[in-house]
């Protein structure tokens, strides 16, 4: 199944797909978001909104309109 | 000891790596904090003795993910490391990674190795690594990696020998760049960048035209080159994007076999915590609560430290008059000099209080909680989550709270940030409000258990945040500012909070708001007592015009010398500003000595009382002279017949108070923390008209 981290449950992981290059801040990319790398759904905040996700490795939050640009395929 | 040899050594690494515990570490005491020129990010550096006759000269430089910058903190570690002959150009890097996120914070250290710059790599908290099940090998990296490899506990002091050893062999280190980035994204367009900068090393060229910032260390033609190199931006995101995914290669490549986890040894207090204290109900009920026990903090515990410092400050002015020789001189220290440091000082134990509350919390990684859990809310009024942390710091004084807003890299919303937090009641407004209220609201209780003045005092906090909460949406609304900024935070593990790292922070914004706003403070008591002392040709009359005037009485000399003195006053400088100004303040039912109060509290309001004292007490005749609030009490509006501070005055001042901009360092802070005269205007005069418009308002109202 493929969204974005904005539609991941709490709990559940996935694997980013890619990234559109354009929209995507440099910064996040340094902060460990790279295409193949699992991400899980930590916690929402209250209103949905920021997300605090861990991914590879490193625990961030960051805002759903952030979130709804990176692309994730389910992990089985 | 100044033939000493000194190694300059610049300190980079990503927050929450323990960095500052490093640091503290290394300098202990020896710590100066300064401003990089023209900026006012603070330049922490420190000395470490290294052996009998080299020392190292430690550079603090702040927190940064990466040398790709986002925000004002981080431009600086940019600047510091490409700027070859600045002041504070580094002879050998050490960058400090903690263990557990080793892999991203490797990022930051192949991007210095990629500048050429001897570097030592920290890695810290190995304290840890048995409990995470880690395991390293360390010779294997250092090979890897072309560097020297400290093992550390900062907090533990385990490692601390061995880097200063390190330091010391500084010149033995690797220059060797860590992977042929360049080549693997686009081996021509780097060759032409290489042709063009040829006393540069490739990795520093290609940093100078991707950075949107101007570098004055650059001469002209480079400067051209740059922004001629600077056009083909799709080119220069592009090769970011890829540059940033071949580091994170060669970090996985080389961790793949010298770092190990074994991930059955995890526990998970992280996740246990977290579910409590980001929950959507008790994740705000714990918030809440830590607010109120700070708040407790700050005016509770607070008013012992703060009635002492008062009295002690009084007494010794007392104590000068009675010792030195009346004059000039005399008045100075007495009624200037020393009542202005006493302006400041009296100030220390709230800010004090409220940084050693704000340390714990940011130390144990809460802060980062409450970020998370605000962000949404503080977005509906132009703000972000990390607004949070500067409007509470505001209840203590605006200074450190603007300063604390640096880190929110979005600039509109550091901008409304900073635009609204003069309207958080600060500690300067609660000796006014105390006094007010006492004036004015009856010490009654309501409902058997609330106190009718504590509940006043509340409603003015809650006016204050509500005026900050709707000018900020106002702002929001009106700015028309497209800064496109991520929003980004790192969620650290859960620490204990070490003392020592409390204690140098509480020490060093103590410090810095006695040095840099007291020196404003300071300075304004004296203009004040200048003003006061001093007036044209009617005042230097004053003892021969009182004398004539009460030829007659029988008035013994201290009461002679007393219309003297309020003669004086009321012609001094200040006293015809007062005058200039009635007509202006009489709408909102004030006198020209309430004005002289208004003029003077410009320092900082809670001068408002002294003037007042100072007015009243030099016009009283009575020989008994009786306490400040006895004495506003009893003043009487000769208009009216009423008396002075009354009810519709009484509140018409408090809100005044509540939203006027009179405070002439938070002004200065603004203007230098914005680069523009623009913003602190823009406060001054939008404070000031709704403080005039709301308390002419009630006063017609009221009376």
């Amino acid at each position: 199944m493929i969204g974005t981290i904005a539609d991941l449950k709490i709990g559940e992981k996935a694997f980013i797909e890619k990234l559109c290059l354009d929209n995507i801040p440099l910064k996040l990319l340094e902060m460990g978001c790279l295409p193949g790398k699992e991400v899980k759904l930590i916690q929402k905040a209250p209103m949905q909104d920021p997300l605090y996700i861990k991914v590879n490795g490193s625990y961030l939050a960051i805002r759903k309109e952030t979130a709804e640009k990176i692309t994730v395929v389910l992990a089985k | 000891m100044s033939n000493d040899e000194v190694i300059k050594v610049a300190l980079i690494g990503n927050p929450n790596t323990g960095k500052t515990s490093l640091f503290n570490q290394l300098t202990g005491l020896k710590q100066k904090v300064g401003n990089y020129p023209g900026i006012t990010v603070e330049k922490k550096q420190g000395i470490c003795r290294l052996d009998s006759s080299v020392k190292a000269e430690i550079t603090d430089l702040p927190g940064t993910y990466s040398i790709n910058p986002t925000s004002m903190d981080e431009t600086i570690v940019l600047d510091t490391l490409l700027n070859e002959s600045g002041d504070s150009f580094p002879d050998v890097v050490v960058v400090i990674v903690d263990i557990e996120n080793i892999k991203r914070n490797l990022l930051l250290f192949t991007q210095i190795k990629d500048l050429q710059i001897p570097s030592i790599l920290v890695i810290n908290m190995i304290d840890q690594m048995k409990r995470k099940g880690i395991s390293i090998n360390i010779q294997q990296l250092e090979e890897k990696l072309h560097t020297k490899i400290v093992l550390a506990s900062a907090r533990k002091k385990i490692g601390i020998e061995q880097l200063k050893l390190a330091i010391l062999n500084y010149k033995k280190l690797d220059h060797k760049p860590i992977g042929q980035i360049s080549n693997r994204i686009d081996k021509e367009y780097f060759s032409n960048l290489k042709d063009a900068f040829k006393e540069f090393s490739i990795y520093k060229s290609w940093l100078l035209i991707t950075q949107n910032i101007e570098f004055d260390f650059l001469n002209e033609r480079q400067k051209k080159l740059v922004s001629k190199f600077r056009k083909d931006v799709d080119c220069i995101k592009r090769y970011q994007h890829k540059e940033t995914i071949l580091r994170y290669q060669i970090i996985n490549d080389t961790l793949k076999e010298n770092f190990n986890v074994d991930k059955s040894k995890a526990t998970d207090l992280r996740g246990i915590l977290d579910r409590v204290l980001t929950h959507k109900f008790f994740g705000y009920v714990i918030f809440a609560l830590i607010l109120l026990f700070i708040f407790q903090g700050i005016f509770d515990w607070a008013s012992y430290p703060m009635d002492l410092i008062d009295r002690t400050f009084a007494n010794l002015s007392l104590w000068v008059k009675s010792v030195l020789p009346a004059g000039v001189f005399t008045s100075l220290i007495a009624e200037g000099v020393i009542p202005g440091i006493g302006g400041v000082v009296i100030f220390i134990p709230q800010i004090a209080i409220l940084f050693t509350f704000i340390s714990v919390l940011e130390e144990t990684g809460y802060m980062s909680r409450v970020v998370f859990l605000m962000d949404k809310i503080m977005r509906r009024f132009g703000m972000s989550g990390k607004s949070v942390i500067p409007l509470i710091s505001g209840t203590a004084c605006a200074i450190p709270a603007i300063m604390a807003s640096r880190n929110i890299s979005n600039w509109k919303e550091r901008l409304i940030t900073i635009l609204v937090i003069p309207f958080t009641t600060c500690s300067a407004r609660l000796p006014v409000y105390a006094i007010l209220i006492s004036l004015i609201i009856p010490d009654k209780r309501v409902f058997g258990f609330l106190n009718l003045q504590g509940l006043t005092m509340m409603a003015l906090y809650l006016l204050g945040f509500t005026a900050a909460i709707l000018s900020a949406i106002l702002l929001h609304n009106v700015l028309k500012i497209k800064s496109k900024s991520l929003f980004l935070i790192e969620m650290p593990s859960f620490k204990i909070p070490s003392l020592k790292n409390i204690f140098y922070e509480v020490v060093e914004k103590t410090k810095a708001f006695v040095f840099g706003a007291g020196k404003i403070i300071l300075a304004i008591s004296i203009v004040l007592w200048f003003l006061a002392s001093n007036g044209p040709s009617s005042f230097k009359k004053a003892e021969e015009t009182v004398s004539a005037q009460i030829e007659n009485s029988n008035l013994s000399k201290k009461a002679l010398q007393k219309k003297v003195a309020s003669y004086k006053l009321e012609n001094s400088y200040i006293g015809y500003m007062g005058k200039t100004i009635e007509p202006i303040i009489k709408p909102m039912g004030y006198d020209w000595k309430i004005g002289i109060a208004l003029i003077s509290s410009f320092a900082a309001r809670e001068v408002f009382v002294g003037a007042l004292a100072t007015i009243y007490n030099v016009e009283s005749d009575d020989e008994n002279v009786g306490t400040i609030k006895e004495r506003m009490a009893a003043e009487i509006n000769p208009e009216t017949g009423e008396k002075r501070f009354n009810f519709p005055t009484g509140i018409s001042l408090l809100l005044f108070y509540a939203f006027a901009m009179q405070c002439i360092g938070t002004l200065a802070i603004v203007k230098r923390e914005t680069n523009s005269w623009k913003w602190p205007i823009l406060q001054l005069v939008g404070m000031g008209v709704l403080a005039y418009v709301s308390s002419v308002i009630a006063f017609n109202i009221l009376s």
